[in-house]
């Protein structure tokens, strides 16, 4: 056990290091940092200057070296745009996308598995069709479509919900949230039922899957002979065995929402994580691009390595050390 | 080996080939195939034959006109054409331009999905049938693939290597070739061990040979199914990636660019600029999912006979 958990950890170590060469080459040697890093205006000697005090000079592979001690302190280098360290220009928008994604996750939850149930318990009733046709149009409408339709909708027409920030926001645990103020809630509604769409449709398929799986189980059938009363069979025998796939699901797709706010932070202009690295690209801001997708590389390496670890704790079956 | 001898031996050990006519026919029973089907026609058909189609070129400015712009759909133009779907903030026809954006999606939706599926099959049956090294590198690499989501890969790949259309053909297939590769790899994992493999390598076909003649043939079916699937996948990330500012440029719009340029009127209520294009998407990503979902009932071979 110990000896795979360590194996494990030196394959993500490994990992992390593969994708800062891949990084790191393809920014530096693919793109022209010169052409980017320096104001085209400046003279030959001025150039000169700047490529020197930049290190742009240095052999390629002393460039790298440099930039993994940064690394190591978590130093990307200053943003072009903000003149301040690339990591805390990304740090300080990290708890907006966190809200958003944690809400989007709550509603996905809350809509997705009762319907789910419903629909895997009464498979034939006319509105489990409709919930199922409708899970498969939240899988085929291109979500930013979705979300421009959502202010035109809401925010344009019925005026009914802003469409653009965060509202007003309040400070806890040294961070600024919205949902703690009843104009941030608001503000926050649109966004996180655009971004949930995708994974609600995901969780109801995935539990009406579950439940006809379980539903045709032994112990739920001899739960009926008992007598007990459907309500209990439905919370206890089957919800409880249905738990384990979902929750693995939302646990993986956790990340996968933080990378996908991208699109719904710029359709809203949500000041997260996601419309920066978008901005950044479009204005070459490359420390800022090259901090979000370290710490994007770190956030799904160790995701994949706490849910390696939950497996072999809750299911002594697998084992870390099986081929993978 | 004898040339001819080979031949005969693969028309010996190939398995027979599947009629094609039943299966169209079996294709077209269910409803929503059908649906699909005429769908992806009419999808299909507006772009390929959209100069001759659509009531404007809406890329000669000289047929533009700054005095038809916004107009709100179903009114007509100067010269009394009318613009079914309105016009956008530069007088162009909507419709004209749904129909060319769709061709730019389209391209670059089949091209990306084919190559994908190119380079993914051949790593994966390479993987499956020469195994031992080779075949735990490339699987790692297929796992450490899966395990960002598209858009990231997309989104690191176009941060490397800059906008533009290329670009955006070349992330999606870096991003999705890694599916190809585990269906493929799996596939031939279960075919390898069937007789006529055995069979073919025992009259010492070579190796090359027995992959391209023996067991690709057979394991194309699943392949073909994700192939249409991810069409429509890349189609969907091309307009995520154009309406971010990142894909296709202002010359040669997409479908999502179309939808990024009504943006900044859709706070003025003028929603027929993205909405008619965003419809046309749907309707694409719709057709060929369900095109698609039927394909894998009808190809799947338990379903078969």
């Amino acid at each position: 056990m110990t000896t795979s958990l360590i194996r494990r950890l030196i394959q993500a170590g490994f990992v992390i290091f593969a994708m800062t060469l891949i990084v790191f080459l393809g920014v530096n040697v693919i793109g022209n940092p010169v052409d980017i890093l320096i104001n085209p205006d400046l003279n030959q000697a001025e150039r000169l200057k700047v490529i020197e005090s930049l290190g742009l000079d240095r052999p390629i592979w002393q460039q790298y070296l440099s930039f993994l001690h940064g690394l190591t302190q978590g130093d990307f280098g200053d943003s072009f745009v903000y003149s301040r360290p690339a990591l805390d220009v990304i740090l300080e928008r990290l708890p907006a996308t966190l809200e958003l994604a944690l809400c989007a996750m709550l509603i996905a939850i809350v809509i997705g598995l009762p319907l789910g149930l419903y629909a895997g318990l009464h498979p034939n009733r006319l509105s489990s069709r409709v919930i199922m046709t409708g899970s498969i149009l939240g899988f085929s409408l291109p979500t930013f479509w979705v979300g421009l339709m959502f202010i035109l909708l809401f925010a344009v027409q019925l005026g009914w919900l802003p469409s653009n920030g965060r509202g007003e926001t309040a400070e806890l645990f040294g961070a600024r949230w919205s949902f703690l103020t009843t104009d941030g809630l608001l503000h926050l509604f649109l966004p996180a039922l655009n971004l949930a769409l995708f994974k609600t449709s995901l969780i109801l398929r995935l539990t009406r899957a579950g439940v006809q799986e379980v539903v045709s189980q032994e112990y739920v059938k001899f739960a009926r002979a008992k007598g007990l009363r459907e309500n209990r069979i439905i919370l206890v025998h089957i919800l409880k065995n249905l738990m384990i796939p979902v929750v693995t699901i939302i646990g993986l797709e956790f990340g996968s929402l933080i990378a996908f706010s991208v699109v719904t932070e710029s359709i809203f202009g949500w000041p997260g994580m996601g419309k920066l690295i978008i901005d950044s690209i479009n204005l070459l801001d490359r420390p800022v691009i090259v901090a979000y997708l370290m710490m994007m590389v770190v956030l799904f390496v160790s995701l994949n390595f706490i849910i390696d670890l939950c497996y072999t704790l809750l299911d002594p079956r697998v084992r870390l050390d099986g081929k993978g | 080996m004898d040339p001819k001898l080979a031949t005969v031996a693969e028309t010996i050990t190939a398995p027979p080939p599947r009629r094609i006519w039943p299966a169209i026919r079996r294709f077209f029973a269910a409803p929503a195939a059908l649906i699909g089907a005429i769908g992806l026609i009419v999808v299909l058909g507006a772009a390929i034959f959209a100069p001759l189609l659509s009531p404007q070129d809406p890329y000669d400015l000289m047929q533009l006109d700054i005095m038809d712009s916004r107009l709100p759909p179903g009114s007509e133009s100067f010269a009394g054409v009318p613009y079914l779907l309105g016009t956008d903030g530069q007088g162009r026809d909507i419709l004209s331009g749904i129909m060319y954006g769709l061709r730019t999606s389209l391209i670059v939706g089949i091209a990306s999905a084919f190559a994908a599926a190119l380079i993914g099959t051949t790593l994966g049956l390479m993987a499956a049938y020469l195994g031992g090294r080779i075949e735990s590198f490339l699987m790692r690499l297929v796992d450490l693939q899966l395990s960002f989501p598209t858009i990231l890969m997309a989104l690191m790949v176009l941060a490397i290597l800059g906008n533009g259309v290329t670009n955006v053909v070349l992330a999606i297939i870096i991003a999705e070739w890694a599916t190809y590769a585990r269906t493929a790899r799996g596939t031939a994992l279960v075919e390898r061990e069937k007789e006529y493999i055995e069979a073919a390598r025992c009259l010492r076909i070579p190796g090359y040979r027995v992959l391209l003649r023996h067991l690709l043939p057979n394991c194309l079916a699943p392949i073909i199914v994700i192939a249409t699937m991810q069409v429509a996948r890349a189609i969907g990330l091309e307009a995520t990636l154009s309406f971010l500012g990142l894909g296709a440029s202002v010359t040669q719009p997409s479908l999502g660019m179309l939808i990024a340029n009504g943006y900044q009127y859709l706070l003025s209520g003028l929603y027929w600029i993205s909405f008619f294009p965003g419809i046309a998407l749907l309707i694409t990503i719709v057709s060929i999912n369900l095109v698609g979902d039927r394909l894998r009932d009808v190809l799947n071979p338990r379903n078969a006979r």
